[in-house]
């Protein structure tokens, strides 16, 4: 175990200040902080909590599916069901999951800050977060909606479900998320330490910098599309109303302008988490680090003219659909710069294989097979064929789900001991990974054959001759979902029973780790000053070396 | 746990921020940043009515000449006026006239009442001539198909833009009461600094859609 200096001093003589989980145990201590790692810890429970809302709604809707004909639940019932499972898990998980859990916790940490630029703003993005929860949660047991989470006009403005409400929510969340994006910049360009310049900014700090690029920029243009729909769900406005004069076509454009960089929103700060654990495990400095800093910002900014690819079958011309086609490729080249960067740092690294490496490869397979698929939909020509079949419903969660989410769980483990002190059962993390990353593929790649096959999607129905395939998917779910029930419990049982960690358990030279673990509420008793780049493993120095002026 | 400042009063330095100069360097960044989010609101808007505009020439011309053009003139002139004032309350507060800088933030949100009052009665118009958006548009004047687009357009904008001068004027209201406690000096005027900022956006935004809506 390597000290930091802020531990070499406490043990040379002064008590060590308090941990931010000790300082103040009430709980109004925690509804009324200004801390970020607190504010973070609560992001992390509530989209934990979402998730596996989200989570029960998808196995609902898998377990329907078993059957071709009706079964379980009414087609009404079903329809809502998919709206629910979309709405909650890209707006109550997947967009909040990483940048406003992870991101508040450990960004200031990374750059050697006290705190976000703005901590009450911060507070505030949380609870807008919960109204906006709860405003779209009123909605959804008040007889929830039918149009799915693409809210796609004219349907969604005369649907007689609750649309409106929950896109009141969905409004209320974006505002939440904007005000994190805001909060993010700024501190990235005003509160860093001295020394700590942009070339060593950690990779993480890079990719959620992107980030709060595309939660500043198109979040807007989604809240007033979404303001826009439910004035014509009250007062008729008809702006996207054919029998108006409005063009429905208007809205999936406004729509997808936000939500296709949204896409990127879910994954940028993945892409981070991965650049951060695969320089832990693999013992190695960044091999590439402005290659994949600048292929964060190249995502950002290419990411906000792709939304076309949306359109292909909605009447955009040829010549339309191709540009946007060949825009969308951009992406993939970004990716496969990020990807040959990671597997270059592995390369000849000493690796250690913990649970949340083997998220990595996880990640880094479901990325690769969900970014090809994407190059192949971005050809226009295919795409006319796998348009709102299955093989889109694939493609995506590979990307969210796969590629996100088993980023997500890195992170949850990478960074569990610096949150909370403990730690996990590694035997039960392998298992568990295990399980998801084979329940996974179980589920999804059934769901690319259906898909070519021509099975489309949010269908109630289906011909008898793709149940097999179906039946597969569900039994993958199903082991999908042991999978995250065990991290739950062995998580759970670590916060309560954990043995108490180091303060730098994994070794990691990440500049998150300059401080001790779970952190003092202020988080350095000294500003460090940052003399290396980070995960620098050529020296057995302390992680950005802390010079007490 | 703010660190003191000598000469400023409690608790404007965060305890996170190194010097007070870095402080007002982060708020000005978080204000620009939150006004391109306002701007991008406001271009959804934009986006529709040129996509509108193009389809529904005529109409879109016949309506703009059945809108009160000395109200909307008018209205131009006193949020114009008003940006005035709010810049001159920045200018004396950090010049520490004080009694300058009460006088001008009360007079910016006597304009912003008056721009309010005068767009109450130019709705309160067009609710007698029944030239409402959408479905309930029954005005006798003009009939050509996208007039109620026109006018679901123009309340929905001008509604928009209402909303954020009821926001700007709170926002200055609470300025106000900060600047009769005399927080505000040659040390320390940022918070009054970003309430103009907004104040100077939600006038830039009516600038827009003055010409788009009543000239055009």
């Amino acid at each position: 175990m390597r000290l930091s200096e802020a531990d070499s001093q406490a043990l040379a003589g002064a008590p060590p200040a308090p941990t931010y989980l000790e300082d103040g145990t009430t709980v109004l201590s925690w509804l009324n902080t200004r801390d970020h790692k607190r504010v973070g810890v609560m992001f992390l429970a509530s989209v934990i909590f979402f998730f596996f809302v989200g989570g029960i709604f998808a196995l609902l809707l898998r377990f329907k599916l078993l059957q071709p004909g009706p079964f379980f639940v009414d087609a009404i019932s079903y329809n809502r069901m998919f709206t629910l499972h979309g709405v909650v898990m890209i707006f109550l998980f997947l967009i909040p999951s990483i940048p406003s859990a992870f991101g508040n916790f450990v960004l200031p940490l990374m750059i050697g800050a006290r705190d976000v630029a703005f901590p009450r703003l911060n507070l505030f993005s949380y609870y807008l977060y919960l109204i906006g929860a709860a405003v779209a949660l009123w909605g959804m047991v008040h007889g929830g909606a039918d149009t799915g989470w693409t809210f796609y006009t004219p349907y969604s403005s005369t649907s007689p479900t609750q649309v409106a409400p929950i896109l009141l929510g969905a409004f209320i969340v974006g505002f939440s998320s904007i005000l994190t994006g805001v909060n993010f910049i700024v501190t990235v360009h005003t509160l860093r330490a001295p020394g700590l310049n942009w070339m060593k900014l950690p990779l993480f700090v890079w990719s959620t910098y992107a980030t709060s690029i595309i939660q500043i920029l198109a979040t807007p243009v989604l809240g007033i599309t979404l303001l826009i729909v439910t004035v014509e769900r009250i007062g008729g406005f008809g702006l996207f109303d054919p029998a108006r004069g409005g063009d429905p076509v208007l809205f999936q454009h406004m729509f997808w302008f936000y939500s296709h960089p949204a896409v990127y929103i879910m994954i940028l700060p993945a892409m981070g988490v991965i650049s951060e654990c695969v320089c832990a495990f693999s013992r190695k400095n960044a091999f590439g680090y402005r290659a994949i800093a600048f292929s964060s910002i190249g995502i950002a900014f290419v990411g906000f003219f792709t939304w076309g690819h949306h359109l292909f079958v909605a009447g955009q011309s040829t010549f339309v659909g191709g540009a946007f086609g060949l825009l969308s490729m951009f992406v993939g080249i970004f990716t496969a710069i990020k990807v040959f960067n990671w597997v270059g740092t592995m390369y000849r690294g000493a690796i250690t294989f913990r649970t949340p490496f083997a998220y990595i490869c996880g990640f880094l397979y479901f990325l690769v097979f969900g970014g090809m698929t994407g190059v192949a939909l971005a050809t226009t020509s295919l795409d006319i064929h796998w348009h709102d079949t299955y093989f889109i419903i694939a493609h995506f969660h590979f990307i969210m789900v796969g590629a996100s989410v088993m980023a997500f769980l890195a992170a949850l483990h990478y960074w569990f001991p610096k949150m909370f002190g403990r730690v996990y059962h590694e035997g039960w993390g392998l298992v568990a990974a295990s399980l998801i990353i084979l329940g996974f593929n179980a589920t999804f790649i059934p769901q690319f054959l259906l898909g070519n096959y021509g099975m489309p999607r949010r269908y109630y129905q289906y011909p008898e001759h793709f149940q097999a395939l179906n039946v597969a998917s569900t039994a993958g779910a199903t082991l999908l979902g042991f999978g995250f029930v065990i991290i739950v419990i062995y998580l759970a049982i670590a916060l309560r029973y954990g043995q108490r960690s180091e303060s730098n358990p994994w070794g990691s030279k990440g500049f998150e780790w300059m401080t001790a673990s779970p952190p003092p509420t202020h988080n350095f008793d000294q500003i460090p000053t940052i003399t290396q780049m980070p995960h620098d493993y050529r020296t057995h120095e302390p992680p950005g070396v802390i010079s007490v002026a | 746990m703010s660190h003191e400042v000598a000469g400023l009063p409690e608790g404007i330095l965060g305890h996170h921020f190194s010097s007070l100069a870095r402080q007002n360097e982060a708020m000005r960044l978080g204000m620009w940043l939150f006004l391109a989010t306002e701007i991008l609101l406001f271009g959804g808007l934009f986006c529709g009515y040129a996509v509108y505009r193009f389809q529904f020439q005529l109409a879109f011309a016949e309506c703009s000449r059945h809108l009160n053009l000395t109200a909307g003139t008018v209205n131009t002139l006193v949020l114009i006026t008003s940006s005035l004032t709010v810049a001159l309350a920045i200018h004396f507060a950090r010049t520490n006239r004080q009694r300058a800088a009460v006088i001008c933030l009360v007079l910016t949100i006597l304009f912003a009442l008056g721009f309010l009052g005068i767009k109450a009665i130019e709705y309160t118009e067009h609710f007698h001539e029944r030239a409402l958006p959408g479905k309930y548009y029954a005005f006798e004047a003009v009939k050509v198909p996208g007039a109620a687009m026109f006018y679901s357009l123009y309340f929905l904008m001008t509604g928009l833009h209402g909303l954020h001068v009821v926001i700007g004027m709170s926002v200055l209201a609470w300025i106000l009461w900060r600047t009769v406690q005399g927080r505000y000096s040659s040390k320390y005027y940022t918070g009054l600094e970003l309430g103009g900022l907004y104040w100077h956006l939600v006038d830039l935004i009516w600038i827009f859609l003055y010409p788009l809506l009543y000239l055009i």
